[in-house]
């Protein structure tokens, strides 16, 4: 039987939720109403010169190529799916290892969360000054032990593994947590069962574990997509600023570069209106599916 | 002690309300470390010197992020009088019209008595119209030079005291250097503004039409010349066996030279005290190589850095503050102290004059050649400075640009032409807007 409260006043719940929809609505209905207002217009940045241009500035983000929407883009979406896929598996991989019954477990798991707790910006800082080409350890490393010339300055795919590793190694932490909740919760009758059938350690983890872990797996995939797309702006910022030439210049770095440092008010309104459908298609989806969890 | 605080507090409060409270001048700067204390020696001193008016410095960041300050400061209306901005925002602030209280004009209508002859030409040229009337006061200002290693000349069997003096020499030198055992022979900072804009002007070549920008906003790039192009193809030619070293964009190379895997490199005069902290080697400053064949170089270099705007709007109490703070950072005894504290140049002759009588130049000789390097002819059309609109874009091109060449995705002569024909585009937008 579950109690319902019922408030005498009518206006009541309205007053009490008020603060919190002020809040929302000043810091993020307004400035996402000014963002897609200003994408409408060119603009300098002082406001004094406003020239109404419709859809140009999207127009120009799909059809001019200084602007690389689309390699940005591109980039985007390989570099979210790498950071997802590379963490995911390896905090999984941890998870697994962490929650046998071995000697300091607990130890192992707590060293396991501590890069949770490095500022993004900090973990960029970390892994440029191991690879620097110039003076960083592990370049030293590869080229004197192996052979291999590092210059993530002018080599773009080297650039890009170094922004995965960087973006992927703060995130794996984040998984850990949550896979290795999500194998505790899976109920031990079921593995001893499968033990007795003569199920290998393999495919007991294939069979039972793995497909009891998915509606873990999934909201991690959402929340790690999430992460790549949107939350990696400081190592982007540290460790390449977009470069070489334009290869790590993601979708969230590109929106501040072209707003805050090159002053072009439209043209980054527009990409950050862009920015929003995607995040609200993506929290559709993560609502719908968290939603579908309780089902499984 | 804590009782004394409070009664000299209590003093302070009750002085401060027997007389008139001085008026209060916001400077917004992007100053950090030693300029920046520099900087509030300054504000310290000018506030001490009268009891008119009181200047306030605030650090708002990095010069990006001071210019956004200032920029949003004013559309809420609430914009400092004084604020820093760089070299390439110079242009944007041109165009703001109504935001900003050009310098000339804030001096004749305060009655302020302003000499724009004092000044060093090639300094105040960047930030004046083309009719000579200056916009905004210079106040740190710099110039590429070439940094190089005396001890890696002596053991690859050079004269120490006879750095390159052309181009071709440079090159000989650099594979020597290499040769000797380095890392690399040379490396370079700010490829557009050393070695596209700095390299055009001191060639005496236009790196735009129309007096680089400087006669009107329907300017256009023009520096994709055979003399770039030969230059560029050099540079990338020698990075394939590492005589020439990346080390990144903007100052991000210096570790390259102060670690001592290059020889040679080129820096903004700007970094000396830093150079001078961090090399564990004899090194020297030297003016930028040239060309001999192209008629007409060396010329001048230009500058970079960043000058005070005023902005509009204030009252006629705080415009004489501010006109009487900028005469103050003009004497000969301000700038040889802003000078001789950050490395940045003195804007006035006589700054210069009065650093040199009192033996500055003797213990650091690096600063005087870049000022002889400015003052080295009157300045032209094609080396008075550079004036764009989107200007950090098309620098930014062009750093992307140069990386896709050094990666061999394209080659110089389509580098160049892609530089330009952006570059361009930005221009034009530029132009549309501010018609």
């Amino acid at each position: 039987m579950v109690q319902q409260y019922e408030f005498k006043a009518k206006w009541l719940p309205y007053l009490l939720v008020l603060p919190q929809m002020v809040i929302v609505f000043v810091f993020f209905f307004w400035p996402s109403l000014q963002g897609l207002w200003q994408s409408f217009f060119l603009q300098d940045p002082f406001g004094g010169q406003v020239i109404f241009v419709g859809l140009e500035n999207y127009v120009r983000l799909f059809t001019d190529p200084a602007y690389s929407y689309g390699e940005s883009f591109a980039v985007s979406v390989a570099f979210a799916v790498c950071v997802a896929g590379l963490s995911m598996i390896l905090a999984l991989f941890l998870a697994t290892q962490t929650n046998k019954k071995i000697r300091f477990a607990s130890f192992y798991k707590t060293m396991m969360i501590w890069p949770y707790a490095v500022a993004t910006m900090v973990a960029g800082v970390l892994w440029l000054f191991m690879f620097n080409p110039n003076v960083g350890v592990v370049a030293w490393f590869l080229k004197n032990r192996f052979g291999i010339e590092w210059q993530h300055l002018l080599n773009s795919g080297q650039a890009f593994l170094l922004v995965t590793l960087a973006a992927s190694w703060k995130q794996i932490s984040y998984n850990f947590v949550f896979f290795l909740a999500g194998l505790q919760s899976v109920p031990v009758d079921f593995i001893e069962a499968a033990a007795i059938d003569g199920a290998g350690p393999m495919r007991r983890f294939w069979k039972i574990i793995f497909p009891l872990l998915s509606p873990t797996t999934f909201y991690l995939l959402v929340m790690n997509l999430v992460y790549g797309f949107f939350e990696t702006f400081p190592i982007i910022h540290q460790v390449t600023a977009g470069g070489p030439g334009k290869s790590t210049s993601i979708l969230v770095y590109k929106v501040w570069r072209d707003g805050v440092i090159n002053l072009d008010l439209g043209g980054s309104s527009a990409q950050s209106v862009i920015l929003m459908i995607m995040v609200i298609g993506l929290t559709v989806v993560q609502f719908r599916f968290i939603e579908r969890r309780v089902h499984y | 002690m804590k009782r004394f605080l409070l009664a000299s507090l209590a003093l302070v409060m009750i002085a401060g309300s027997a007389f008139a409270a001085p008026i209060t001048i916001d400077f917004w700067h992007a100053m950090t470390g030693k300029n920046g204390d520099t900087v509030q020696a300054i504000c310290d001193k000018f506030n001490a010197s009268q009891s008119d008016y009181k200047v306030v410095p605030v650090y708002k960041g990095s010069y990006s992020d001071t210019m956004n300050a200032g920029i949003a400061a004013f559309r809420a209306k609430s914009a400092p009088a004084i604020i820093q901005v760089y070299e390439v925002g110079t242009a944007t602030m041109m165009a703001a019209k109504g935001a900003v209280k050009p310098v000339y004009q804030l001096m004749k209508e305060t009655k302020q008595k302003f000499d724009p002859k004092i000044y060093i030409p090639t300094i105040t040229s960047y930030y004046s119209t083309s009719k000579g009337e200056m916009l905004s006061l210079p106040f740190n200002s710099s110039t590429s030079v070439m940094y190089y290693n005396k001890d890696a000349f002596r053991k690859a069997g050079l004269d120490p005291e006879k750095p390159p003096v052309t181009w071709p020499e440079f090159f000989e030198v650099a594979k020597k250097l290499k040769a000797s055992g380095m890392e690399g022979g040379f490396s370079t900072n700010w490829i557009s503004w050393i070695q596209l804009e700095n390299f055009s002007a001191w060639h005496n070549q236009p790196f735009g039409t129309r007096s680089n920008g400087f006669d009107g906003l329907d300017t256009e790039l023009v520096f994709n010349t055979p003399l770039v192009q030969r230059h560029l193809e050099t540079i990338y030619q020698l990075s394939l066996d590492k005589t020439f070293i990346y080390g990144g964009r903007e100052n991000k190379a210096n570790p390259l030279f102060s670690s001592g895997q290059v020889g040679m490199h080129f820096e903004s005069i700007g970094g000396y005290a830093n150079f001078k902290n961090t090399c564990k080697f004899d090194f020297g400053v030297a003016r930028l190589p040239y060309y001999p064949d192209v008629a007409g170089a060396p010329q001048n270099s230009i500058i970079g850095g960043a000058s005070l705007w005023v902005f509009n709007g204030k009252s006629k109490d705080e415009y004489k503050g501010v006109a009487s703070f900028f005469s103050f950072l003009s004497t000969p005894e301000i700038q040889a102290f802003w000078h001789q504290n950050t490395g940045y140049l003195p804007i006035t002759t006589a700054a210069y004059e009065l650093t040199k009588s009192q033996g500055f130049y003797e213990k650091n000789p690096g600063p005087e050649v870049a000022i002889k390097q400015l003052l080295n002819k009157a300045p032209t059309k094609n080396s008075m400075g550079i004036r764009f609109g989107n200007f950090n874009i098309i620098r930014e091109i062009e750093d992307q640009t140069w990386e896709d060449i050094l990666a061999g995705k394209i080659s110089v002569k389509a580098g160049l032409d892609r530089m330009v024909r952006e570059g361009n585009a930005k221009l034009r937008d530029f132009e549309r807007l501010n018609k």
